[in-house]
């Protein structure tokens, strides 16, 4: 009898504590519903309060870009919040410079929404969408890269200016992550993205991308990124890629040669060995084609006694500072490892570009 | 019993003499960890003033209602958790509504009130000293404020701290221990001023 008691008296007093739990949350955390107003009143949204910016705006179809999900730990999900995000919190300094916390950038996945709020968006990013697609093919590059095919579902064509990136939606154990892709597939094929995807073990992203096998569905988003091409056709372009940067490249030159025959364009690929060199064939063939495009690979490494290379050799910023005469005008794009981009823009602004007409995507 | 002694001697008395924190040395894991700052240690301390009052009153209320009468003292210990937790809970959304800079600040700390020693132990030194109400409230609130009390000092201390050149030995948690020493002993002082159990 005494046992039952106690049973009862814990579990009546557990069961109380529970009701008056739910009851302050109700109270307490019930922010009802919040407007959003963005640019300055241009567009008006009214979301669920109580949850984060970004998925308060992701409801909403518009998608910051994010790769970590929400959890404050990549930085990339910076809007300007005019009003309404209170004090910065101590999750977000420190992706936040001085400058940026004086102007009001905020992560959006760590403001919570309390009340109204007047945000700023980039124009770009308010065309960003989110996309279902297919798998339509892989194909095997070099030992850790892939080439992958999606064809659009939903929406059917995507607009994208060369050089911009998607983020595709990859499961984790924490729920899925966005990761960033360059989109290699050129502009004028609306109703595919092209992605270049090197293996990096114990990646999240590129081991649910290497392991997608044809026919399977996935979801990204996009397009994002600030690349923007010149297009006066006077301006030749240089592309800088090192291994899987190649993809940016590919959509660049491709969308390039289709709107202008003519134009003058360079390529510089740096690989480690001939086993890390692909796409070389197609883009020779494009240069038979288009004579003012020129194509140089480089291996960094030593070539091994049985191979044969008749291409480059040595780091690339090297072949960049050996081809480029000074004094053109030109626009740059590089896309590689950071110490790689460092070299590289150094040799261009002595070739004399200046920091405006260098795009680059280090990762 | 003591009911002669009134509840605002026991309120003096849980701040000075008998410091839940350097007298009695609960609640050391956020006293550590998080004093390293006055503003984060006033709002910590604050939680734990609310907590520990209210927690010693409904504590008071359950075991002399509840536990005492259908003999089930021996419960006391997972029913004071329960009831601390449920509490700490409530403080947590109440903080995070109105104050969302601290409620970061504090992080998992705030959580971890529920463990806190310190909040548990003043339930308990409650029924072995045989508090009354008033006793319990004024004790609950007393440790609250002494444990406050003596971070916001060792928080002061540390920012001071971070402007002297320490010996490397020392540096971090170590001369933090020291300190609590040291003003454990200070405290020791002001033991002839109030005498409770």
């Amino acid at each position: 009898m005494i046992y039952l008691w106690a049973s009862l008296v814990f579990v009546g007093l557990l069961v109380g504590l529970a009701v008056l739990l739910t009851v302050a949350e109700r109270l307490l955390i019930n922010y009802g519903i919040c407007a959003i107003d963005i640019n300055a009143s241009e567009t008006t949204l009214e979301v669920e309060g109580g949850q984060s910016l970004l998925s308060g705006l992701m409801e909403s179809k518009i998608f910051i870009p994010s790769a970590c999900g929400g959890r404050g730990s990549c930085g990339h999900c910076k809007i300007t919040v005019l009003d309404g995000a209170g004090p910065v919190l101590p999750t977000e300094t420190p992706y936040l410079s001085r400058s940026e916390i004086r102007s009001n950038v905020r992560l959006a996945c760590q403001v919570k929404i309390r009340e109204d709020l007047r945000v700023t968006i980039p124009e770009d990013l308010l065309n960003v969408q989110m996309f279902s697609a297919t798998v339509a093919s892989t194909q095997v590059m070099t030992h850790d890269i892939k080439e992958i095919r999606f064809s659009l579902n939903e929406p059917t064509e995507i607009t994208q200016r060369p050089g911009q990136y998607v983020q595709v939606q990859a499961p984790s154990p924490d729920g899925p992550v966005f990761r960033a892709y360059s989109i290699s597939s050129p502009s004028h094929e609306p109703n595919v993205v092209d992605l270049v995807v090197r293996l990096v073990p114990g990646g999240i992203g590129s081991t649910y991308l290497h392991n997608l096998n044809v026919d399977d569905p996935v979801i990204f988003t996009g397009p994002y990124g600030e690349f923007h091409l010149d297009e006066d056709p006077d301006t030749e372009i240089v592309c800088v890629g090192g291994g899987c940067g190649i993809a940016p490249m590919k959509n660049i030159i491709y969308t390039l040669y289709e709107r202008w025959p003519d134009r003058k364009c360079s390529l510089f690929f740096g690989c480690r060995t001939t086993a890390d060199v692909f796409y070389l064939d197609e883009f020779k063939e494009l240069a038979v084609k288009h004579p003012n495009f020129k194509v140089i690979y480089a291996l960094s490494d030593p070539i091994g006694p049985e191979e044969t290379w008749d291409g480059e050799t040595g780091f690339i910023h090297l072949s960049v500072d050996k081809h480029l005469e000074a004094g053109m005008k030109r626009q740059a794009f590089l896309c590689g490892p950071p110490p790689m981009i460092e070299a590289v823009t150094h040799v261009l602004e002595e070739k004399g570009l200046v920091e405006e007409d260098i795009f680059y995507d280090k990762f | 019993m003591t009911p002669e002694v009134s509840p605002l001697v026991i309120l003096i008395a849980a701040i000075f003499t008998n410091n839940i924190l350097l007298a009695n040395f609960l609640g050391m894991c956020s006293f550590l960890a998080c004093s390293t700052k006055i503003q984060t240690a006033l709002g910590l301390g604050a939680a734990v003033i609310f907590v520990m009052t209210t927690t010693t009153a409904i504590n008071y209320g359950v075991y002399h209602g509840l536990l005492v009468p259908l003999g089930l003292k021996y419960l006391q210990f997972i029913v004071f958790i329960a009831v601390i937790a449920a509490f700490v809970q409530f403080v947590e959304m109440f903080v995070e509504r109105f104050s969302p800079p601290l409620y970061h600040a504090l992080g998992i700390f705030l959580p971890l009130i529920t463990v806190n020693c310190a909040i548990l132990g003043a339930s308990l030194f409650m029924i072995i000293r045989n508090y009354t109400f008033l006793q319990s409230v004024a004790f609950g609130f007393g440790g609250g404020a002494g444990w406050t009390l003596a971070i916001v000092l060792m928080a002061g201390l540390r920012q001071k701290m971070g402007y002297s050149s320490i010996p490397r030995p020392f540096q971090g948690v170590a001369i933090t221990m020291v300190i609590t020493g040291v003003m454990a002993m200070i405290f020791m002082g002001f033991a002839g001023m109030v005498t409770i159990q």
